[in-house]
This record gives C-alpha cells, structure tokens and sequence, in this order.
C-alpha cells in the first residue's frame, strides 16, 4: 500500500482497521475528541460506551480472553487514563493482550499541568508491558502496528499509546502494519532441544507425575490446548490446572484431578506435595499455588515450561528450565517422547493413580446441603447443571464466590473462564462479561457475583442496556464481604471488622431502573426455576440469590501452611494459622 | 481430616520472604545494559530496580551510537546469586532493552570512574595534597591559590582510597560518574 497523508485521528482509526479490529471500549472526552470525531464518521468499527473507563478496561480484556484476539480500549487524558490504571495492572497479572489509546493534552502544554495533563506514560510505565507517548504524527502509525505487535507477542500484555491532541489534529504519513519498522522484539518461541529431550527423560521414569497447567496454555493459543490434550492422553498422567488454565484440560477428561493451590482440591494438592515430576506449563509459582514455599512439593524434580524467562526461577528453582511457546514446547515434547519409543514407567503411574483416586475419595468438596437456605455451593452445583449444554462463558468478581465457581463449574474448553487472578480486582466480572458477551453475542455469558465485587461497577448496566447485552449477573448475595469476612474469622478473633454489606439495593428494583429484569430467590426449592427464568429471558438480568451468610469456601491451604495441612470442610477451624501465616494475604 | 497442630512460636513463612538473605552470599555484579535511546528508557531500568526491590550501588548512562540511538546502561548491583539472575531476566524482559550482560561472569572485564575532587586549603595541606594527586596520576583542573580542583580515573576503590587521603587536607566536594565497565580482549 502506498504510504498517505492524513491526520493523526483518523490514522488511529485507520491502524485499527488494519489491525482488524471490530469493537473498541471507551469513554470521550477533550483530549481525544478529534479521534471520536474519526470513529464518527465510520462504520467498520464498532466503539462501545461504557460507563467508566475502568469497565473499559474489563470489558477488554473479557473480549480478548474470550476471543484471543487483543482487546482495544480508547480514553481521554487525566482521569481518563488514571481509570484506566486498575484494568491495565489486571491486564498485566494475568497476561491479557490490551491495545488502550489514551489521549494527552497538545505537546506544547505537557508539563504546565494543563486541564486533564497527567504523566500518563509515567503512571502507567509499570503497569504495562510497555507504552509509548506520540509526539510526532508521523510516528504514530507505526507506534500503533508496534503497539499491537508487542501486545499479542511474546507473553501478552497491555500495552498503552497516549497521543497528545496536536498530534491527532496534525496530517502524516500512515504506515500499514506490513510495512511498520522495528520487528526487533521477537521472544523466542523454540525452547532448546537438549532441555526437551531432558523433560522426556525424565516423563519416562517418573513414578508419581504430575502436570501443572497454567494461563499460559490458554494464551499460547488453541494448538496449545490440543496438544495439552493429545500428550495428557498419551502419557496418562494426572493434570491440575491454576484458576487461570482451567479449561485448557476438560473438566470432563479422565486424567482431570482439578484445580490446585489455596482453594484447590485436596487430591489436586497432594498430588502436587507428594510427585516425583512435576511439570509447569505456563503456570508462574504464584503463592496462591505454592503455600509455603520451603515445603513445597520437597521430593519432585521440576521442569517449567514459560515463555517468559523472569518466571523461570523466580520463586521457585526448577531442575528443567524450558524457555520457549508451551504450543511449540509441546510440540516438540511430543515428537521427542514419541520417537523414544513413548515409554512410560506404566506400573508405578497406575500405583500412583491408586492412590490419587484413594485422595477422590475423601470428597473434598462435601458440604452441609440445607433445605432451609440456599447454600452457595449448591447454587453453583444446579448453575452448572441447568447452563452445562449451553455455549456457555463465565466470568467472576472476586472472593469466595469465585473460588467456588472454580470449583464446582466445569470447564470444557480454553477461553471459557474469564477471572481477575493475579490482581483480584473486585468488580471486574460484570464489564468483563459485557466484552464477553459483545465477542459472543449468541452464547449464554453468566458473571458469577458478590454483591460487593458486584456493587463496583454496577454503572456498567448502562452499558449492557444500551447495547442489549443480555448478560446474567447471578450474585450470590450473603451480605457480607464474605472471604474477608472468611479469614477475619480464622485470623483476626472474628472480629468481623467492616466486611458486612450494609444498605444494599434492593437489586430487583435496580433492575428494573435501568429497564432491565430482576429475579430474587432464597427458597432452594425455587432455585432450578428461577435459573431457568434467568437463562430464558431474552436480555440482561440480575440474579439476587439470597445465600447463606456464614458459609467458608473450603479446602483451604492457611496461609503459611504446605499443601499437606489443608482445612477441610468439617475441621474445626479456630487456632490453625498461628502468627506467622496472619501476616501473609 | 484433623485439627492442625501447629508449633506455638514456628518461625514465619511470609510469602514476601522469598530471599532468605543469610541463604546465599550476596555478590556485587557488573551489568551492562544496551538500550534503544528512547524516552524513558531510563526511567524504565530503575523503575525497575526500584518497583522490584533490587539495590542499585552505582549506575552510568550516555548514548555511544548516535546513528542507530543506542545508549549502554552500566549498573552495579548486588544480590544472592538467585536475585541477581531474576535481575538480569527482567531486564531482558523490558521491550527497548536490546542485550544485558553480566560482565562480573562473561569473563575479565574492566571498570573503571572518573572523579573531580576539589580540595581547599594553603600552607602543608595544599603541598601534601598535590603531592598525593601525583601519587594518584590526578591531573589538576582548576587551580585558585587556596585550591585545586583534582581528576582521576581508576577503580571505585581507587577513587575510595584518594578521597579518603584528601579529606584531612580540606575535601570540600566530590563528583564522580559512577562506574563504566568493559569486557576485556577483543570479543
């Protein structure tokens, strides 16, 4: 394409075209007007108006996690940008590809502390792989096609372009993304051979191993996923997943022994504390994971599999290091064990699962039912079993809620389950839907809520009113902060400081304020139809399931504790995290 | 399952505590850092540093390609072995970032700092402290009749040394450029 003379705005809108995008999320505003001017005046990409820039945020990245594809988000300056913040360190926990444009006052008033100036490159400098300020229009093209490469190369992650309005009023040269320089950041994807060829050694004698999948097999891309599988199956060793992988690996699958780490299954974490091979695909050793880390997992040889080299080593020191794209590790994997003559140590992998299916059996996930009030487990056991034939998407706020959607929702497939992991962030579930849901707007896209995660970012109804979004915002409402409220009470002498839900909506009527419907339910014995009531209903609802208030998410590992001293369902509680896990979070 | 029996007064496992910093000896390390010259890039190297909890002892910084804007960033630091591996991968990690070498571990390097000392007095002081300057191989700069503004090159330890010799006889300010550092032979 020839290069051609436009202003820096519709250059903007131009690039994202190029880079075939269909839907941005954002919110006006002075510094960016020439660009909306630009959005305008077109109609080959969709922008949706949120209700704070923070939802942009979300709602991007429960697009791209449901899609692959980067999320793209455009904000004004100022507090524009400083909403933007929260979304952007999420984004960069979790490795979630994010494009966020952010307008700048003109470059000749940066740094007089004009209207809406502020250091936006600055603020955001640690919470994005990386971001760049435009100064010159005919930069900014290629700034953008950089923007995008970095973003979805490598280890995703967001990335942020902040263009002063002068430098969206003035005309340049646009580039197209083929011809865009600086290809220079190229993250090895082909981990070396030698390394790989040690994972096969050591997959053949193993005695007790385990796979430890991560985010990162869902980021790598569906290839990934299928030669997960396809090695899973061929091995017949067991797989746990972090809360980030879950789907990468069917929850249906035979060799699934769950999800691990603090709220992870009790097999899950004493297969993990008790293997002699434990291989890490694209998972990072968070301490959510690891509990405590010089009693974990002490007998195991590890290998970690990333495409990050900063997570190799970081927390944990690994045995076999494997740099490199877990779809092309894999890949590799593969052929080597095959062409070794696809051994395994069959006899001592089959006394193994003996004594994983001996774990099974303890039933970890047992709770009280109750015929009076509707348990939150029970809750999500009838979600799982009225929306399971459903193209179903889920998405979480944070909390205990969460932990339980995890745990008792199945995933089948990779880019199902869109939750705030590494950072946490209340009120992330509800936009993140909404990008969901605009990504997928036949499927069935359910938020699994707290009333306060949820209460967050309630604006965003306007959102999916606006945009007939008919997500389902299912909020186990217990009134209280209730995973706080949780370790208050095995911490902190249950003094139970600030963490009920004083003055809640009557979410019904709030509901029906934005023209949307409101369902509440408390009797159990009305769950299965109110479900229903929701899943049929051809728009956004919001789900007010009343639940028990005082109910713990268990197993748990307390903080400070190795994965073989988990809290279970029936143990007394009181006393068991002494001083030293009361200062972990 | 039953009640955990935990050990009153057990040492804490914080999860933040992930460095035993008795576990391992602390070593200084000399990191050169080749960097795309672009706004920030230098703001990113300590932010880094900074956000991560890493020590910076000393840290030097110019352009030395004015054609292709490539500047090389020269830290010293110190850590655990562990620490200082994490140090170097997250540098590598940040996108302008073109090469990070260790050149405490590549091999023989040298280091070398250019300081300014001024040093004010008359009478003995002044003579000793020309004196020492010859001893050093320090030029003298600036001269007044009741001081000397001295420059010397040399090892950090060097520089130490000269200073400490000067502060008797009427130091009155230091300046020094921070370490820059090659690898030694023709590689």
């Amino acid at each position: 394409m020839m290069a051609r003379q436009m202003t820096g705005a519709k250059m903007v809108v131009q690039a994202l075209k190029d880079q075939g995008v269909d839907t941005v999320f954002g919110y006006p505003g002075g510094a960016v007007l020439p660009i909306y001017d630009e959005v305008f005046l077109q109609n080959d990409i969709r922008h949706i108006l949120v209700r704070h820039e923070q939802g942009a945020v979300h709602a991007a990245e429960g697009y791209a996690r449901s899609t692959g594809k980067p999320g793209v988000v455009l904000v004004t300056s100022g507090p524009g940008a400083t909403n933007a913040v929260t979304g952007l360190t999420d984004a960069l926990l979790d490795s979630i590809p994010l494009v966020v444009l952010t307008g700048q006052v003109p470059t000749f008033m940066i740094g007089t502390d004009g209207f809406q100036e502020a250091d936006t490159v600055g603020i955001t400098r640690p919470c994005t792989k990386h971001n760049w300020l435009v100064s010159d229009t005919d930069n900014l093209a290629d700034t953008l096609h950089q923007a995008f490469h970095v973003a979805t190369t490598g280890r995703p992650g967001p990335v942020l372009v902040d263009i002063p309005k002068d430098v969206q009023f003035a005309n340049g040269t646009y580039v197209a993304p083929k011809t865009a320089s600086n290809r220079r950041y190229k993250p090895q994807l082909k981990a070396d051979i030698q390394v790989v060829t040690k994972l096969a050694e050591a997959m053949e004698k193993a005695e007790k191993p385990v796979f430890y999948t991560g985010g990162g097999v869902i980021n790598s891309g569906p290839a990934a996923t299928q030669l997960l599988r396809e090695l899973v199956q061929a091995t017949n060793f067991p797989v746990t997943s972090t809360l980030m992988g879950l789907g990468a690996y069917p929850a249906s699958g035979k060799n699934w022994i769950g999800m691990l780490g603090m709220h992870g299954l009790y097999e899950a974490n004493l297969a993990m504390h008790d293997c002699d091979l434990m291989i890490n695909i694209g998972a990072r050793f968070d301490d959510r994971i690891t509990g405590r880390l010089d009693a974990f997992s002490p007998g195991s040889t590890k290998a970690h599999i990333d495409i990050d080299p900063s997570s190799v080593n970081k927390v944990i020191q690994v045995d076999i290091p494997v740099i490199g794209d877990v779809a092309h590790v894999l890949e590799d994997l593969l052929r080597i064990w095959k062409s070794r003559g696809r051994k395994t140590n069959k006899a001592a992998v089959g006394k193994w699962w003996d004594q994983i299916e001996d774990w099974k059996s303890v039933n970890c996930l047992d709770y009280k039912p109750s015929s009076k009030t509707i348990k939150p487990q029970y809750a999500l056991q009838r979600l799982q079993e009225l929306t399971k034939n459903h193209d179903r998407y889920i998405t979480t706020e944070v909390g205990q809620h969460q932990m339980w959607a995890a745990q008792y929702l199945h995933f089948e497939d990779p880019n199902r389950f869109m939750t705030s992991g590494g950072l946490g962030t209340m009120g992330y579930g509800f936009p993140a839907s909404i990008g969901v849901q605009l990504a997928h707007p036949e499927a069935l896209v359910i938020n699994v809520a707290g009333e306060a995660s949820w209460l967050m970012n309630m604006q965003e109804m306007g959102t999916a009113m606006q945009y007939r979004a008919p997500v389902k915002q299912f909020i186990m409402n217990n009134e209280r902060l209730g995973m706080v409220r949780q370790w208050q009470e095995l911490l902190h002498g249950e003094r139970y400081s600030h963490t009920w839900s004083e003055s809640l909506p009557d979410f019904v009527k709030l509901a029906e304020a934005f023209g949307a419907k409101g369902i509440i339910c408390k009797d159990p014995a009305d769950l299965d139809d109110a479900i229903m009531e929701m899943i049929t209903h051809d728009g956004p609802v919001i789900f007010d399931c009343l639940v028990e208030k005082h109910e713990n998410c268990f197993p748990m590992i307390p903080s400070g504790k190795p994965h073989n001293e988990m809290l279970m369902g029936d143990a007394s509680t009181k006393g068991v995290i002494d001083a030293g896990g009361s200062v972990l979070v | 399952m039953s009640v955990l029996n935990i050990e009153k007064g057990s040492t804490s496992h914080s999860a933040y505590q992930l460095r035993d910093p008795n576990a391992d000896i602390t070593e200084r390390h000399t990191l050169a850092v080749l960097v795309d010259n672009e706004a920030g890039v230098l703001a990113r190297v300590i932010g880094l540093f900074a956000g991560r909890g890493y020590n910076i002892e000393s840290l030097t910084v110019s352009e030395i390609d004015h054609e292709s804007h490539r500047s090389r960033i020269t830290v010293v630091t110190s850590g655990t072995p562990a620490v200082i591996n994490q140090i170097k991968a997250q540098l590598g990690r940040i996108v302008p970032v073109h090469e990070v070498h260790d050149l405490t571990v590549e091999g023989p390097s040298v280091e070398r700092e250019l300081a300014l000392f001024k040093v004010a007095g008359t009478g003995d002081k002044r003579v000793e402290a020309l004196r020492l300057a010859d001893i050093f191989r320090a030029n003298v700069v600036d001269s007044t009749l009741e001081s000397f503004v001295f420059e010397t090159t040399g090892t950090s330890e060097k520089i130490d040394a000269f200073a400490d010799l000067l502060r008797p006889l009427g130091l009155i300010e230091v300046a020094r450029t921070g370490v820059a550092a090659l690898s030694r032979g023709q590689k």
